[in-house]
């Protein structure tokens, strides 16, 4: 119920407009992939979903931003069952990456769904960055697991980085078709694709 | 049943009353020519018109709530207004990231500052607020920001979406402020009138530009305002809102000359809000009523023709020893 309160709060505020370019419908295991600008974009994300696929959606969240102080860490791991990761200052190692995917992948069960930003942080000037792999390796992890992009227009505008109070213009929300990992396909390739159809329905 | 009565013996009830009966009629021709039309384009043409009928009864229905409760439901709805107006502009503004601030100003500071200077009627700062005060502290703000990229252009488009949206708007609730010898009212029934007639306007050059519209009046702006739209619809306006000069502290050659200044300055709103959509490649501003477009699409004629007419009403109606 907070959860929705909140969802019904983030939608007023950034007064958006949802499209879905494809019907996605029935439960199965999913990850909602979306272009990442603002600290309302998970929860924009889990409101402009059907009510049925909401319960099972859980968003990814860094654990330096999301698990401080107990408000946010209420919020995310309570009302939303929010995943945290570590991404703390430290060098980049493979092994700390794999680590947070393994992490990522124990605490996903067998229904639920994930919202991910796969740019790994929030872009500044709302062009989308470069896709992190750790989208590939959770696809290999999870065969058959369906990806649906989900473009947020506007969020790096209504609540730019930095900034502690939302301006309220009207922001759009757009998903796109299912894709999969296909079989035998590089990480480079799959990640180029997942991006390329994130960045098609900027126009869409 | 009283308050009733009482309100439709004010020229303001008749006035609402006179809408909605044309209302009624209005909604039970746009039903049975739906029903025994024939062609595809006419049903199309039909279920449009119909869209805009059902919508003027949801603005008839919020409007006569905000004037039934007095001065302050009035604002309020304006204030609401606008809010949405401005919110709607600044979407297809091409602000940076660097305009947060600004843009927080905007909406947050001077919007609700200008509003609760027409509650206040305190008519000095009210008509200075934004032409002089977020006109420098929008400037300055973005100067302080650093990023000199489009400067003027920047700083320019937020200042004119707060001067449309918020200042000309807020022209209308304003005349609530106006005091007229011999009309203890009329603030409310002008009120009413500036927006009849404006709405009115945009209805008739509607009617006239789809029965004989040809000949567009400025072809690479809007291709639907047509010399034909244009000259049926204003005289017509003309023509009613010099009928209705018994509502009004208006002599009917006043009334005359009043209607035609918010005829023609709501054409030319209409047509200055169509240029800024065509430049920033969008159809309607909005999507909020169904048939309208947006919140800004509805209320373009009233954009221009608003603080005229307050400044009109004010400087031949209002004693100067009463300002």
């Amino acid at each position: 119920m907070i959860a929705g309160g909140l969802a019904a709060f983030a939608r007023m505020l950034s007064g958006a407009s949802v499209r879905w370019t494809t019907p996605v419908t029935g439960a199965r295991q999913r990850i909602w992939f979306g272009n990442h600008s603002s600290h309302l974009d998970f929860v924009l994300i889990w409101s402009a979903l059907p009510r049925e696929l909401r319960a099972t959606a859980r968003p990814v969240a860094g654990a330096d931003y999301w698990g401080r102080g107990p408000i946010r860490r209420y919020v995310a791991c309570n009302v939303f069952h929010a995943i945290l990761v570590d991404r703390s200052d430290g060098p980049a190692t493979p092994e700390r990456a794999s680590a947070a995917i393994d992490s990522i992948a124990t605490q996903m069960g067998p229904g639920e769904s994930i919202i991910v930003f796969p740019e790994g942080t929030r872009s500044r000037t709302g062009e989308l960055l470069p896709f992190k792999s750790g989208m590939y390796h959770l696809s290999k992890r999870k065969p058959g697991v369906e990806l649906v992009p989900v473009h947020l227009a506007n969020l790096s505008r209504i609540l730019p980085k930095g900034e502690m109070l939302p301006v309220p213009l009207h922001g759009r929300i757009v998903f796109g078709a299912p894709m999969y990992l296909e079989d035998g396909e590089t990480k480079d390739a799959f990640l180029g694709r997942a991006r390329a159809a994130l960045l098609a329905l900027k126009d869409a | 049943m009283t308050a009733l009565t009482a309100f439709l013996g004010t020229n303001l009830g008749r006035l609402v009353a006179g809408v909605v009966a044309f209302l009624v009629v209005a909604t039970l021709i746009g039903q049975v020519m739906a029903r025994t039309a024939r062609s595809e384009k006419t049903l199309a043409t039909l279920r449009n018109a119909n869209a805009r009928i059902r919508a003027w009864w949801v603005m008839v229905a919020v409007f006569g709530v905000a004037v039934g409760t007095g001065g302050t439901g009035s604002i309020l709805m304006f204030a609401v207004v606008s809010f949405l107006a401005m919110r709607e502009f600044m979407t297809l503004t091409p602000t940076a990231s660097d305009d947060h601030a600004v843009l927080i100003f905007a909406f947050f500071i001077f919007a609700p500052i200008q509003y609760a200077l027409v509650w206040a009627e305190w008519y000095g700062l009210f008509s200075i607020l934004i032409p002089v005060y977020a006109f420098v502290a929008f400037a300055t703000r973005a100067a302080l920001s650093g990023n000199t990229q489009r400067f003027l252009e920047r700083t320019a488009t937020v200042q004119w979406g707060l001067m449309a949206c918020v200042y000309c708007v807020s022209h209308t609730p304003a005349l609530l402020i106006l005091r007229i010898p011999d009309h203890p009212d009329a603030g409310a029934t002008l009120l009413f009138y500036l927006v009849l007639v404006a709405q009115i306007n945009d209805v008739m050059q509607y009617i006239w530009g789809k029965a004989l519209g040809e000949h567009p009046v400025a072809p690479t702006v809007s291709p639907n305002k047509t010399w034909e739209g244009f000259v049926g619809g204003t005289l017509t306006t003309i023509g009613i809102g010099t009928a209705l000069w018994w509502a009004t502290p208006f002599s009917p050659l006043a009334a005359l000359a009043m209607s035609t200044v918010i005829t023609l300055l709501g054409f030319s709103g209409g047509l200055v809000m169509s240029a800024i959509k065509r430049d920033r490649g969008v159809k309607d501003f909005g999507a909020m009523i169904e048939g309208h477009g947006g919140i800004l699409d509805r209320i373009d004629s009233l954009l221009f023709a608003a603080p005229v007419f307050f400044h009109l009403v004010r400087f031949f109606y209002q004693p100067y020893e009463w300002r």
